[in-house]
């Protein structure tokens, strides 16, 4: 007797995903939250090419010609300009989602190859400080542990409106891993569910903003560049109104932005592509007039030399990178290495109820590699050194892939790199980032024709 | 050197600050008086040491914020953010006090004579805040820790999400925010009250004053919490 045939038709609507998702709302009566950033295939960098040089452009020679990546971030007012080696910074991330050897680990890294790196929510760390050259430091909603005299001992100080995770949204830190220290500098209960305000305590809009920062300038005696970092949403009015504030460099951060706890409905469906961000944010400066007055850094899953190659081709000065950054120091790694050898990690992983390349269970606080958690014991999983010599690598290996491009394109400087040089392999990359479909001067909503 | 005078009128904002920053605390100033403000944005911003600053007249946004052992007085009102993250001394408002007062202040004691705006001690970290008039709705969201004695009224969702901050209100109290709730005075309530007073001078019967603290049930997530956090 033969079985009846299993109907495999899957719903395009109701498909496991989904069903996984109300089975889930309905036992729980709670959103999910999670780490890292958008899951979903968006438009990115991925859909750019470059045009390299031929008969029409002259080519620099890959290997021996000079091709400068020197990167100077706020020079509209501060008396204090950043000078970078390099234009990859490390974007901002708290102690707190990281562990304090992770913070210094970047901090190392980010000082060996002649870039800066940021705190996070919650706070300065005497260890970053100390091992970071340049240390930008974010005033944010929560004003977790901010005070005046870590203002006084950072290089720049960055105003945080929003994450390309979240805009709009504040940020959380599950009781897990609000540990006694992680408490203390944020002046909180342990180990309750800590809540980052969305909006600044003691402003509410952008002429609220322009004094804010002038109290920033006041109190640091206008030395230190100011920074204003927006999630991305309505890229070209929010750049704008952070010039007209005052920002001597703002950052646009793209949907594809990390995170090391947000609701998923947050991550998924709030913002913009990083690839329509720089677009609108270098159009908003060029509206103004201030194109290399206020300097651009975008972020938002920015995670290889080709990456940087474009951002800074459609018009940004640098980059912030925060999940290549951990992935570098060995998130979502099968192994960790202490006491002079790897160690698998993978039951650590299954406890969790993921595996090596799929984790994103950075809210945990039980990072099965010892990056996002504030464990005793996990922590010790990466230490300082280790991680910032892998982070070297992979920043040396971005700046690397960023000048034999741009020598490619016959730049003698990766910042003269433009958007001339990129076309698009799909129409809705030509129509975000304003350059052509490849092989035809057909730019969607800019040209009329093919 | 025991006294200094800067009119507003003659001498920039940004100079003042700079010598207040830079030069005052090498020289030994001790008090310095701000003429002719005129509603300035800033006014002795991120003091950081012992002095005594006046301010004669009105101030404008964050007057003494990020203040560090400073004691300053602003004998007309104050606009938005005064004091706001003040680590230690006392800011001391004669007048009224705009939105923000104290935010997210860490330590010290901010006294306002009149009313405050909304949101006065919001994100609030430490520190004491005696308000002599009302103030606004908002007002203590989010206080972390930290005292507040407000000896007149309180405006809508007064101490919503509340963590440790203790609030103290004389008035009325519109309504109270998400987690707030009000508790019987003990004993080192009203001696809280009392000494918090005298050292604003004011005058009041700390019997007189409610007790509004968190009641602690949005410190974890859970299905039941309708959203209230």
């Amino acid at each position: 007797m033969s079985e009846k045939p299993i109907q495999r038709e899957e719903s395009f609507g109701y498909d496991r995903k989904t069903i996984d998702y109300i089975r889930n709302a309905a036992a729980h009566g709670l959103y999910e939250i999670r780490g890292m950033g958008a899951k979903r295939q968006l438009p990115s960098f991925d859909d750019l090419v470059f045009l390299g040089a031929s008969l029409s452009r002259y080519a620099l020679e890959g290997y021996r010609e000079k091709c400068s990546t020197k990167t100077i971030l706020g020079t509209r007012f501060a008396k204090k300009p950043i000078e970078l080696d390099i234009p990859i910074t490390i974007a901002g991330m708290s102690f707190g989602s990281l562990s304090a050897n992770v913070k210094e680990a970047l901090g190392r890294a980010a000082t060996e190859v002649g870039t800066s790196t940021t705190t996070g929510d919650g706070g300065m760390t005497p260890e970053e400080r100390q091992s970071s050259k340049t240390l930008v430091y974010q005033c944010l909603p929560s004003r977790y542990g901010f005070n005046p005299d870590d203002v006084r001992r950072a290089d720049a100080i960055e105003v945080v409106i929003g994450q390309g995770a979240k805009p709009g949204g504040g940020g959380m830190l599950l009781g897990q891993k609000v540990s006694a220290r992680v408490a203390g500098m944020r002046t909180l209960p342990e180990g309750i569910d800590q809540r980052s305000a969305c909006r600044h305590p003691d402003w509410t809009g952008p002429d609220d903003l322009a004094i804010k920062i002038q109290e920033l300038r006041e109190m640091t005696d206008w030395e230190k560049p100011i920074y204003v970092k927006v999630g991305a949403t309505r890229v070209f009015n929010d750049v704008k109104l952070a010039v007209h504030s005052g920002a001597d460099v703002v950052v646009v951060d793209g949907m594809q932005g990390g995170t090391a706890a947000t609701q998923t409905c947050f991550i998924e469906h709030i913002g913009i592509p990083t690839l329509a961000a720089v677009r609108q944010a270098v159009h908003a400066l060029e509206d103004l007039d201030m194109k290399g007055k206020v300097q651009l850094i975008v972020s938002g899953g920015i995670r290889t030399g080709p990456d940087v190659a474009k951002a800074l081709a459609m018009g940004a000065d640098a980059v912030a990178i925060g999940q290549g950054v951990l992935i570098a120091l060995g998130c979502n790694h099968h192994s960790y290495f202490q006491d002079g050898e790897h160690r698998i990690a993978s039951a650590d992983y299954s406890a969790l109820g993921t595996a090596p390349g799929f984790c994103h269970h950075c809210h945990t606080g039980k990072c099965p590699v010892g990056i996002t958690t504030q464990d005793a014991m996990l922590e010790q999983r990466l230490t300082p050194e280790v991680g910032a010599r892998h982070l070297k690598n992979y920043l040396k290996t971005l700046n690397m892939e960023l000048t034999t491009i741009a020598r490619a394109c016959g730049k003698q400087n990766v910042h003269h790199l433009e958007r001339e040089d990129l076309v698009a392999l799909t129409i809705e990359a030509a129509a975000m980032a304003h350059v052509p479909l490849a092989g035809t001067s057909w730019i969607p909503g800019v040209t009329g024709g093919m | 050197m025991d006294g200094l005078n800067f009119d507003l009128t003659e001498i920039p904002l940004r100079t003042v600050n700079d010598f207040l920053h830079k030069e005052a605390p090498g020289q030994g100033v001790k008090k310095v008086t701000i003429a002719n403000p005129d509603g300035a944005h800033n006014i002795a911003v991120g003091l950081d040491f012992a002095v005594e600053v006046e301010v004669i007249g009105h101030a404008g946004y964050y007057a003494g914020g990020m203040n560090k052992a400073a004691s300053i007085t602003v004998t007309g009102s104050a606009g938005t953010g005064v004091a706001e993250n003040m680590m230690s001394g006392r800011v001391h408002v004669k007048g009224f006090a705009s939105n923000g007062a104290g935010a997210s202040m860490h330590g010290g004691l901010l006294v306002i004579d009149g009313d405050a705006g909304l949101r006065c001690g919001i994100s609030l970290k430490g520190g004491d805040i005696v308000v002599g008039g009302s103030v606004g709705s908002f007002s203590a969201f989010m206080a972390q820790a930290g005292r507040m004695v407000i000896c007149g009224d309180a405006g809508d969702a007064l101490g919503d999400s509340l963590y440790e901050a203790v609030l103290y209100v004389k008035g009325k109290i519109k309504s109270l925010g998400a987690d707030a709730q009000i508790e019987p005075m003990g004993e080192a309530d009203l001696k809280t009250v009392k000494d918090l007073l005298a050292a604003a001078g004011m005058n009041h019967d700390p019997k007189d004053f409610k007790r509004v603290a968190s009641a602690r049930s949005l410190y974890h997530w859970n299905a039941d919490a309708n959203q209230e956090y």
